[in-house]
């Protein structure tokens, strides 16, 4: 049994609609990257998925559980980390911890609670209101509640995003901690590296849809190839060879100051200029291909 | 470790419950701010007008020293003032500001569950402070009866429904300053014409009959009654509390219903 299965789900705010027609199954026990720009309806996808938003059509189902009519249940065995800090600034670490094991109904509140404390580490920090915490703590914090019931679905809304490298290093090794431990992991991102660290599988929204999946290294052979040309010059130089590598079948994409030849491997001998940067093909080249967005 | 695949009910006491320790766990952290200004604010009304106008223009009023007729309507100018502005900033700040409610939703808690967790938690809270000036006014000669053992659970029951007004008006405003004109609108006539400093059958027709509407004026006339002596029509007094608070807590939750869930 998939943890997750959508089908055909559409939802529509007005005039705009953010998810058109997705279908989107996560097999239990893995890590998926819904990898896409702002606007993508990542984040809608994350509110259908707590009951939070209602479907205008499709089919939900989590853990079994059909939405939105029996998301209550589904909810009980799912953590979700928000994109926003909505923790209780004034109020203890600890005492944050156990009014959500409570919501959760978890029996053994305390044994709980030392469990997150000990995952987050923050143990010694456990009496101090959040206010007194740092940036990283409260980040780890935040995580921490979210798996305060042990859920065997979790869901990351952008866990990482405005953070410094730092913080979002410390975030990515408790991910990586909670992947270890088997746990289901549906994790929306719009950033590259995050997605390529941490996902068993990526998928590309945009547009309220997905477009390709499939695991990193298979999505950069299918979109990418196996190496990048990188381009620096003066703009008139990068639109005329923009052009020649576009007419020769290339795929190209802007790379701030530079363009990107794509698949450069495939380019007849003298296509590419002596002085280009050849790399690896990413999933950043992938990301930008198929959304026609800057990567972050 | 959590509720598994068991079928969950509405209305989960575990839910309400939930919800409720968070207000206490946060309670904690300011109770000695709230507590003063709940018992300072009636006491400074009882004092002001009780002492005040007692002293220079009205003697009594129905037999009534000024000041006792004064202390027990001020009962119900402090539950209105612990509940309907705590739950309609409270719950705006939580629903906009703090995105509180967006982390509690996602948790098995249902907006049913949520708004009335909200509604029995500023009810308790109001119920307790609404008793305040009740207990000053013994220091002005009121003497204790037994009816009086009645006023905490009738101020949790009117402060209930204006929990509910609060949250469903906070439901509402699209900005926080939106919030001046219920004051202006609702809260502030509803306190005038309650009966607390004058009675309202001095008042011209029309205002009399908004009057009678006012669960205010209800509650006013139950810690009168309570105070003084019951009377049979009171029975109706407590229907028309208890029917405003389940009124409210059905559009309440109606209103939350289509501001948390898109």
């Amino acid at each position: 049994m998939a943890a997750i299965e959508l089908s055909g789900v559409v939802k529509r705010f007005g005039p705009i609609t953010a998810v058109d027609r997705l279908d989107l199954e996560v097999p239990e026990g893995i890590c998926l990257g819904l990898l896409g720009p702002n606007g993508a309806g990542k984040s809608t996808t994350m509110r259908l998925l707590t009951g939070q938003a209602l479907p205008d059509a499709g089919e939900l189902r989590v853990l079994g559980h059909e939405l939105p009519a029996d998301s209550k249940a589904a909810r009980a065995k799912m953590g979700v980390v928000p994109q926003l800090d909505n923790l209780d600034v004034d109020v203890t670490v600890e005492d944050n911890l156990a009014v959500y094991a409570r919501l959760y109904r978890v029996k053994d509140v305390g044994a709980a609670v030392d469990a997150a404390l000990d995952l987050a580490r923050l143990r010694d920090r456990r009496r101090d209101a959040v206010d007194e915490l740092s940036g990283g703590m409260r980040r780890r914090l935040l995580l921490a509640r979210g798996l305060v019931h042990e859920p065997r679905l979790v869901l990351l809304d952008e866990p990482t995003v405005g953070l410094d490298p730092q913080i979002r290093t410390e975030l990515w090794t408790l991910i990586g901690e909670l992947k270890a431990r088997g746990t289901t992991i549906l994790m929306s991102t719009h950033y590259i590296e995050e997605a390529e660290r941490l996902a068993d599988e990526v998928a590309v929204m945009t547009k309220g849809t997905i477009i390709s999946r499939g695991h990193p290294a298979e999505l950069i052979a299918e979109h990418a190839g196996r190496q990048t040309a990188e381009i620096y010059a003066p703009p008139q130089r990068l639109t005329e060879l923009r052009t020649e590598a576009e007419a020769a079948g290339l795929r190209v994409r802007p790379a701030g100051p530079a363009i990107a030849i794509v698949g450069s491997e495939r380019a007849r001998d003298g296509a590419i200029p002596d002085d280009a940067v050849i790399r690896a093909a990413t999933l950043e080249d992938v990301f930008v291909l198929l959304t026609g967005e800057e990567a972050e | 470790m959590s509720a598994g695949a068991r079928t969950m009910r509405r209305l989960e006491p575990a839910a309400i419950a939930g919800v409720m320790s968070r207000e206490a766990a946060n309670f904690r952290t300011y109770w000695k701010g709230t507590t003063f200004s709940s018992v300072l604010e009636p006491i400074v009304y009882l004092l002001a007008f009780g002492l005040g106008l007692g002293a220079t223009l009205v003697d009594e009023v129905d037999g009534v020293p000024y000041i006792q007729f004064v202390g027990t309507g001020m009962v119900a100018t402090a539950v209105i003032f612990s509940s309907a502005l705590p739950a309609m900033f409270g719950t705006f700040v939580k629903h906009r500001f703090q995105n509180t409610y967006e982390a509690i939703l996602a948790a098995p808690v249902d907006v049913e569950e949520l708004v009335t967790a909200e509604m029995l938690w500023i009810g308790l809270r109001a119920g307790f402070y609404g008793c305040f000036p009740l207990l000053v006014t013994f220091a002005f000669g009121l003497d204790p009866a037994w009816g009086m053992l009645l006023v905490p659970f009738f101020a949790f029951v009117t402060a209930l429904g204006f929990a509910g007004f609060g949250v469903a008006m906070a439901a509402t405003v699209a900005k926080i300053d939106q919030f001046n004109y219920v004051t202006a609108l609702c809260i502030t006539p509803l306190f005038l014409i309650a009966g607390t400093f004058f009675p309202i059958d001095g008042l011209p027709q029309g205002v009399q009959v908004v009057a009678q509407v006012n669960p205010l004026h209800q509650l006013v006339e139950l810690v009168r009654g309570g105070a003084f002596g019951y009377e049979a029509v009171d029975l109706a007094r407590f229907a028309f509390l208890l029917a405003f608070a389940l009124l409210t807590w059905r559009v309440a939750v109606s209103r939350m219903s289509k501001r948390l869930i898109d």
